[in-house]
């Protein structure tokens, strides 16, 4: 198949030894590359049941199908695995120059398995993979440790994705640096981290065919031009504008959702478009919208710390933590990106814990004198480096806020605010309803520049398309700008590997995906009461603003919920039928489902 | 002819590589970064360069080339290279001060930027999504 090796390789830790499987083409057509694929490798490697940071638990690297050649904002990859934070599965796509380097090497997939007795790194040079020791990296930043491995091996091209000292330390929210952007949530840092692998260096130099080189070039000529110039206008002043157009359709929650904002976000806005910040727009491989907004760290010209700011994170770590100060947000996001933890879940487990200070359940001394208090710039910073070395009272909330809250008790699950384990921010689904279905059913929290969905089948759409766009690889960033999504994802796909799609079948692809993915989490013992939300957005009603005295129904989330399984084609316990994956084409997992075999058939290729 | 090579406006360009796949595309016909004539350095996220043959008016690697493959083709002003004569030896990228030209593994030669000549402009300028790229060209009287 064109722009798909067809390999895959497996890297089994424990023993130190790898193998290299092929991917039947059915397999890739089935469930396409990156989320899909990964999702895929994920249920046959992983045992049902595994402990997340157990030997047993797999973490999946998937590339996406038009990952190496030009199609627009195509340079990504997925990782999937068993998250730590929800037990479910966790699948999330970055994008950059690692994404291209891993699909150049001629593997389509890196399955990790097992676990290290002393701490290693990979290096897959093409089709070679060493193992080397990583004694020498255990500390060391994310930053550092790429340096470092980039300067041992003595050429530029090498690229690392690696976990920081909070993947060592199991923070249940750690994350692998692998792109400049887009953190991956749910844990897989600490999967990492659980397997004592460091990092995973990659030099890819292979080229990738397609069929119709000319076809594709015009495509993706007319697509560049297209995305460049509908992006130009919004993507200049993100993340600020983004953070203002969300505060302005929807509330924003602030000090961990006991106050939701609408409108008072303009000085925080103000502040990142302001001078001397902002040092340049930069963007992933064959990216022509460039989201990428490094700014420096402090407004000291001279300063050379940079840091990429994200809206979530803006998000999570601003308003939510009751922070309106660019530089300090500017800090403590530097600081996650150091120790590799998830911005968003760690803004939320901060302002948990500074709900839990100011209502006496965390005292001085719990916090070794740590002023906790909302709008603490040093109860932030200095709680975010606790929470990466598991030191103090970070190790109480490097478990994520639903284990934390489960520890402390004293009614503060009531403020935990977390789906199935995974800490949300951003808008607060009081003030915009249509959110609250996503949020409840989906697993991952809702980007702030969702767009709004108002029926459940409508949902259902959106989600598909989404996981359709994981697997054949187009950053989630980049397709808003796209015309017509489905139809251009699947003309681009068409021209890289010569296999015709059409935008239903692409839809169905991701329809496929997302039950996939939901018979993983039913086989890992999903049930209907995971999908609800946090009690506090049922029972405190937002204090001010336009949305004051909104809250979430119950009454008509239930109902939304049986809507939304109903279009799925689901039962109304939420489980997957028989009868629906085969309807899907999705015999080959029954087995797998069943538990009666663990691992993909024998047809191993060297 | 005057003497013309491809710059790039530092502050335009994001680090897309789209030039990079664009000129493997066009020259290769399949997406190999490896091969592309033009390089986009990022010394730091945010500091950004492209090279390309620069067609030095004292030709460093025709004087390197053992063999004679080289050799400056005064009507376009470009290197012109006799695939049949190089060897692959890679005395000319050692003697490059730009690093500006490629090895190909697979045929055992080198590769340079050739200015696109039967296209109306370069192809990687035309393709740049940011208009970052340009056509310099200097006089004859200039270094």
């Amino acid at each position: 198949m064109h722009s798909c090796s067809g390999k895959y390789l497996v890297v089994d830790l424990t023993d130190q030894k790898t193998e290299v499987r092929e991917l039947p083409e059915r397999l890739l057509k089935t469930y396409l590359g990156g989320a899909g694929l990964g999702s895929r490798l994920l249920l046959e490697w992983t045992k049902a049941g595994a402990d997340p940071l157990s030997p047993d638990n797999a973490i999946v690297f998937a590339c996406g199908v038009l990952s190496g050649t030009m199609a627009p904002a195509s340079a990504c990859h997925a990782v999937v695995t068993k998250s730590p934070l929800t037990d479910f599965l966790t699948g999330s796509v970055s994008s950059g120059l690692w994404s291209l380097a891993l699909k150049r090497t001629g593997y389509n997939a890196v399955v990790v398995t097992g676990a290290a007795s002393s701490p290693v790194y990979l290096f897959i040079d093409d089709s070679m993979v060493h193992f080397r020791k990583a004694d020498y990296l255990t500390g060391k930043s994310c930053q550092q440790t790429e340096a470092i491995i980039r300067q041992d091996s003595g050429d530029s091209r090498v690229q690392v994705a690696s976990i920081g000292p909070a993947g060592e330390a199991l923070v249940r929210f750690a994350t692998v640096k692998d792109g400049h952007r887009l953190p991956h949530r749910g844990g897989a840092g600490a999967v990492m981290g659980a397997k004592k692998l460091k990092a995973i260096a990659v030099r890819g130099t292979r080229a990738i065919s397609v069929p119709d080189i000319g076809g594709m070039q015009k495509a993706c000529a007319d697509l560049n031009a297209r995305l460049h110039q509908s992006a130009a206008t919004t993507s200049q002043l993100a993340p600020a504008a983004c953070l203002l157009a969300a505060n302005g359709e929807c509330s924003l929650a602030a000090r961990n959702y006991q106050q939701s904002i609408s409108g008072g976000a303009e000085s925080l806005a103000a502040e990142c478009t302001k001078e001397g910040y902002l040092l340049k727009v930069i963007a992933c491989p064959t990216c022509p919208v460039a989201c990428q907004h490094v700014y420096r760290l402090t407004d000291d010209p001279n300063s050379d710390e940079q840091v990429v700011l994200e809206k979530e994170a803006l998000a999570a770590m601003g308003p939510l933590c009751g922070i309106y100060s660019l530089p300090v947000i500017l800090r403590a996001i530097e600081l996650c990106q150091s120790y590799g933890l998830d911005p968003v879940s760690t803004g939320a487990t901060a302002a948990w814990a500074m709900e839990c200070f100011e209502r006496g359940l965390l005292s001085s001394k719990d916090t070794q004198g740590l002023d906790l208090s909302f709008g603490s710039a040093d109860g932030l910073v200095e709680t975010i480096r606790r929470i990466g070395l598991r030191s103090g009272i970070g190790n109480v909330l490097a478990e994520g806020v639903k284990r934390a809250s489960a520890n402390i008790g004293q009614g503060s699950e009531h403020w935990a605010m977390h789906a199935k384990g995974l800490e949300i921010a951003g808008c607060d689904p009081r003030g915009t309803k249509s959110l609250a279905l996503g949020l409840a059913v989906g697993l991952e929290a809702p980007t702030l520049d969702d767009s709004e969905v108002d029926s459940p089948s409508s949902l259902k759409d959106r989600e598909d398309l989404a996981s359709a766009g994981d697997s054949i690889g187009i950053c989630p960033q980049a397709r808003q700008y796209f015309r017509d999504f489905t139809a251009e994802a699947a003309q681009l796909y068409a021209l890289a590997t010569g296999i015709p799609m059409s935008a239903a079948e692409l839809k169905q692809a991701g329809e496929r995906i997302d039950n996939l993915k939901k018979a993983f989490n039913i086989r890992e013992g999903w049930r209907r009461s995971d999908d609800w939300l946090p009690p506090r957005l049922f029972k405190d009603p937002i204090s001010s603003g336009k949305a004051a005295g909104a809250v979430v129904s119950e009454k008509d989330l239930k109902t939304a919920i049986d809507n939304y399984y109903r279009a799925r084609g689901w039962t109304s316990d939420g489980l997957v039928p028989t009868e629906k994956l085969t309807a899907l084409g999705m015999d080959d997992i029954q087995e797998v489902l069943k538990g009666n075999r663990h691992g993909p058939p024998p047809h191993t290729v060297r | 002819m005057d003497r013309r090579h491809i710059q790039c406006d530092r502050d335009k360009c994001t680090g897309c590589l789209i030039c990079e796949f664009a000129c493997s595309a066009v020259k290769e016909g399949r997406f190999d970064l490896e091969l592309s004539r033009i390089r986009v350095l990022q010394a730091t996220p945010t500091l950004l360069d492209v090279v390309t043959c620069r067609f030095c008016r004292n030709t460093p690697c025709i004087k390197a080339c053992p063999r004679n493959a080289l050799s400056m083709d005064e009507a376009t002003q470009t290197i012109r290279l006799e695939k049949a004569r190089c060897t692959g030896c890679g005395w000319c990228l050692e003697a490059c001060p730009f690093g500006a030209i490629a090895f190909d593994e697979g045929t055992k030669t080198v590769v340079m930027c050739d200015l696109c000549p039967n296209q109306a402009q370069p192809r990687c300028i035309e393709f740049c999504p940011r208009k970052a790229l340009s056509l310099h060209v200097s006089n004859r009287a200039e270094s």
